[in-house]
């Protein structure tokens, strides 16, 4: 009954979908404003079917119903709740109707909070949302059903994956789905803007809260991923620059350019190609993320249940999604376009060059990812990886570092470059005590790190001396949020870059009683022991964990087998301290009584993640901050209208 | 464990991220009702043999043992679904992990021994794909992106464009 | 800002297009192949891991008639599915030579009595050396090389009925 339930919303919120893009074709073109007003309230209606069918679904996976295929393939009675709950988007028909789920979502709030933008322009976003949700509500109906039922069904189902029995599987792909989807919106709006030729700032100004949610959303659930892959995986790795991977960070950096433009748009009337561009490419990257983890055409430990047929399916989506707009785009934008001029050595100029970069940056995270297609095309195998991406992007990524310094310091429209150094001069001068610094106290590590440590170091002064000077009770919060969130990266940069170079590893064999160390711990295998858990047993060493004099603590590495389905993994360790992590691993008995164990000392490692969360509470406190002044202005603007009226009524 | 020649279907594998060897993969793929019929071998009698010496022992020299670690990092395991050697539990890349620091140790340069493992294996062994008539779009594409770039920037600074609505 | 470069998006984009087409019609096969097919056998020794079975040597694929060369173990399932293949080819007058990876003489002897016994000789290759020198990546494949020790043909997988004969007729051009 549940499972039909959810269809039955699924079919309501696709029809829904039809029925809102027809009408608001038809109000757009005629403009008509009573089929205008109509198309709100179908759109809200239609995002809350769409809640209704995810919830639906959850709830046949709390509740182990195996006559629904999905949960007999990926469900087991045995599970925490936890992981039944999350588990309903833990394969590839739950995902999609959470990607789906959250389209509609967005959507639906566009259509119920959105008052800035002119109304025909709304109507037309509407109606470009509900395209893109028609078609991926036509691949969830007919390709990849969520609620299929089986004829028989079995007592039991086959499991979880162990690797996603995590609280991470909770946390990484709603956020990452709120933020990739979340683009959605400015696709949407970019899209609608152009159809009723609307691109200026008051278009800018409502579409950045939009951009900023969906951008922090992103940099959470990328940071969640990153950091649950470097516990849950037991080799301490961060990034792999694996494809699926890639498909995330390839919408992030097309949103990171599109918050900046849509700002210059919003305030300057600058950059309307750009902005319009950025916003079509954004959720494109998402589209083709999507496209390239189900498809199955790029090899990756990531990728979900790979289907060509499936995967054909989307491409035509794709090819009239992104096609459709990229033409609009050409055709339509130079009808649109301002020219507010600015010199090279200003703030527009530094903007333009944030979005260049970045596009590079993205273009080369594309063709990396898609070579391998391109080699077999040719009729070779190849692998394109790590190397490559850290050679390729490095250094345009370091550039942008200290593009990303300078730009906040610059004036808008045009500045002198002396006048810039000369604000620039505690920056400058970090760098370079760093840089000499770090060549005196650590030796030589590697061109890339230290640059990047240096240039972390120049970045975080950066960040901050655009709050030097200013009364800081009286300064917008959008200021602190952009303070913030370059700091972010400035931190995120130093952990990378000293775990990089930094990172020490042991590995042993050790008997119970001996000890090994590595970095500046000493770690010693008191004992190992069987332990059970929900749905698994497994063998736990006890390992002592010494710095310098004191005791740090104990820690206990897994070796964990599961049965349904039936795997070993391995729960690593950590233990957290201020300057780093202690990483340990157990592995295999070498038969003579020994363990293998596997330390890792990754020094600064955490400011990777932690800076990723600085970055996102930057966009949060921007988008808080964009409202508040909003707020501000529009009573400041009453009270004047009111004054107004007051003055002319009276006369006085 | 086993690395047969025959590479499951990861279509049936939801949301799959697998640091275990192809095997686990196979009998999971087995278990959750795989279109393919695969045979498995069980895993207690592929571990019949133990690790390769060096598979998981490091190189005493600290240097060669960074080298070779550099190395591994960037040699990628040949039965698994997208991993480096150097984070594999798949016999095999415990193999190479050994290849790899017995010569490394023995004298010769990373750029040898990965010479070796191509000459063998061809470029797909290797994450930093080799210069080649294959690979020169890859490796100019950024320089070719940063000119587009350079360009476009000066286009746009260069002409004082009159203010348009 | 020049027209055509608004047309570049859209450009790039259909250019993705077309090889996520192309690969999707024509999947990539995803078979890791020996770089070595046309090269000379790389020299190496295995010792024996029967008793009473000759171990392996380069030297002694290069007696100047064509031999196989199967790489296989006793814990690999598809080993047993092409035992019976092989027998076929031995049958045909092939010398087969065989490469144990990590394997212990008691299961390979076992195997053997289980599933038939089509080889010449049996290295013993503990660390997977030799099967790394010659650029195989699993078990089981089967080189087929030629009278001066050149490697002339790899197959990858089991053999199956349908290879025999383009096995045999590999064999015979090889000499």
């Amino acid at each position: 009954m549940t499972a039909e339930a959810g269809l039955v919303a699924l079919w309501l919120a696709a029809a829904l979908a039809a029925m809102q893009l027809a009408l608001a074709a038809l109000a757009v073109q005629r403009r008509d404003e009573l089929l205008s007003a109509a198309v709100r309230p179908v759109a809200i209606v239609q995002g809350l079917l769409a809640v209704l069918a995810m919830a639906m679904l959850i709830r046949v996976f709390l509740l182990s119903d195996m006559s629904v295929a999905l949960v007999v393939a990926n469900s087991h009675s045995a599970k925490p709740w936890l992981y039944k709950f999350a588990g309903a988007w833990g394969n590839h028909e739950g995902s999609m109707l959470l990607w789906v789920t959250i389209l509609g979502v967005a959507g639906a709030a566009v259509a119920w909070l959105e008052r800035r933008v002119d109304e025909r322009t709304l109507t037309a976003t509407l109606g470009a949302q509900a395209a893109i949700a028609l078609g991926f509500y036509a691949f969830l109906l007919f390709a990849s059903n969520p609620f299929a039922r089986l004829a028989n069904p079995p007592l039991d189902g086959q499991g979880l994956n162990p690797l996603l029995q995590d609280p991470g599987l909770a946390f990484h792909p709603p956020t990452l789905y709120a933020g990739y989807v979340g683009l959605s919106v400015a696709f949407s709006f970019a899209v609608g803007a152009l159809v009723t030729r609307d691109v200026g700032p008051a278009f800018a100004r409502a579409m950045r809260p939009w951009v900023l949610a969906a951008w922090v959303f992103l940099t959470i659930g990328i940071t969640a991923g990153s950091y649950w892959a470097y516990y849950e995986l037991g080799w301490g790795g961060w990034w792999f620059w694996d494809p699926v991977e890639n498909a995330s960070l390839m919408p992030w950096l097309a949103a990171t350019a599109l918050l900046h433009s849509v700002s210059v748009l919003a305030t300057r009337d600058g950059l309307r190609a750009w902005t319009v561009m950025l916003a079509v490419v954004a959720f494109s990257m998402s589209m083709l993320g999507t496209f390239l983890v189900r498809s199955g055409i790029l090899t990756s430990v990531h990728a979900f249940a790979v289907d060509p047929e499936r995967g054909t399916f989307i491409l035509i989506l794709l090819a009239i999604y992104i096609g459709g707009a990229l033409t609009l785009f050409a055709t339509r934008i130079g009808l649109v376009r301002a020219g507010n001029t600015f010199k090279l050595v200003s703030r527009e100029g530094s903007l333009v060059a944030n979005n260049l970069l970045l596009s590079v940056i993205l273009g080369i995270v594309l063709i990396g990812t898609f070579y391998p297609i391109v080699a077999g095309a040719m009729g070779t195998q190849l692998s394109v990886g790590p190397p490559f991406f850290e050679k390729a992007a490095g250094p345009i990524a370091l550039v942008l570092v200290v593009i990303m310094a300078a730009g906040p310091l610059l004036r808008w429209r045009r500045d002198s470059a002396a006048a810039l150094v000369k604000r620039m001069t505690w920056p400058i001068a970090v760098t370079a005590v760093s840089a000499v610094a770090l060549v005196v106290l650590a030796g030589w590590f590697g061109l890339l790190p230290m640059v990047g440590l240096a240039l972390a170091a120049g970045l975080a002064v950066a960040s901050v001396v655009p709050l030097f000077g200013r009364n800081l009770r009286r300064t917008p919060m959008f200021v602190y949020g952009m303070v913030l969130a370059h700091l972010g990266i400035a931190v995120s940069l130093a952990g990378m870059a000293a775990s990089t170079a930094f990172t020490k590893e042991t590995l042993v064999a050790k008997g119970i009683g001996e000890a090994a160390s590595v970095g500046p711990y000493r770690v010693t295998l008191r004992g190992i022991r069987p332990v059970v858990g929900d749905n698994w047993s497994a063998l736990e060493a006890r390992l002592e964990v010494q710095r310098g004099e004191r005791a740090s603590g104990l820690l206990t590495p897994q070796s964990r087998f599961f049965s349904n389905p039936p795997t070993t993994t391995s729960e690593s360790a950590i233990l957290t301290a201020l300057d780093g992590q202690l990483y340990t691993v157990l592995g295999q008995p070498d038969g003579q009584g020994r363990w293998q164990i596997r330390l890792w000392w990754k020094p600064w490692v955490t400011l990777i993640w932690f800076g990723g969360l600085l970055i996102a509470l930057g966009g949060a406190l921007s988008i808080l901050g964009h409202w508040l002044r909003d707020r501000r202005q529009k009573r400041r603007a009453h009270d004047a209208a009111e004054a107004a009226a007051y003055h002319e009524a009276w006369g006085a | 464990m086993a690395e047969c020649a025959v590479k499951t279907v990861s279509g049936t594998l939801p949301g799959f991220r697998a640091s275990a060897p192809l095997l686990l993969r196979q009998i999971i793929a087995t278990s959750a009702a795989a279109s393919l019929v695969l045979p498995l071998a069980t895993p207690a009698a592929a571990q019949s043999r133990p690790p390769a010496p060096y598979a998981n022992v490091q190189l005493s020299d600290p240097a060669k043992e960074a080298e070779a670690t550099a190395l591994m990092a960037t040699l990628r395991c040949l039965v698994c679904q997208g991993q480096a050697i150097v984070d594999s539990d798949a016999d095999m890349a415990g193999d190479m992990r050994s290849l790899v620091r017995q010569r490394i140790a023995a004298g010769e340069s990373a750029d040898e021994v990965r010479d070796w493992l191509i000459a063998r294996y061809g470029d797909y062994v290797t994450y930093d794909p080799p210069m080649s008539a294959v690979t020169i779009p890859l490796w100019l594409t950024p320089l070719a992106l940063l000119a587009l770039g350079i360009w476009i920037a000066s286009a746009s600074f260069r002409r004082r464009r009159p203010p348009r609505r | 800002m020049r027209r055509w470069l608004l047309w570049l998006p859209l450009v790039l984009f259909a250019l993705v297009v077309v090889f996520a087409v192309r690969e999707l019609r024509k999947p990539s096969d995803r078979t890791v192949y020996s770089a070595m097919v046309g090269k000379p056998v790389p020299d190496f020794t295995l010792p024996p891991i029967l008793s009473g079975r000759p171990g392996l040597s380069a030297a002694d694929l290069k007696v100047g008639q064509p031999r196989l060369l199967n790489i296989f173990a006793s814990w690999c399932v598809p080993c047993i599915a092409e035992a019976p293949q092989l027998m076929k080819l031995k049958a045909m007058g092939i010398p087969i030579d065989a490469v144990a990876i990590r394997d212990s003489e008691p299961a390979i002897a076992q195997f053997l009595k289980r599933h038939g016994d089509p080889y010449a000789r049996i290295g013993d290759d503990r660390d997977s050396r030799v099967q790394l020198s010659l650029g195989s990546s699993g078990v089981p494949e089967t080189f087929v090389i030629d009278g001066r020790g050149i490697i002339v043909k790899q197959h990858v997988g089991d053999i199956r009925d349908e290879d025999v004969a383009a096995l045999a007729d590999a064999w015979r051009n090889a000499r």
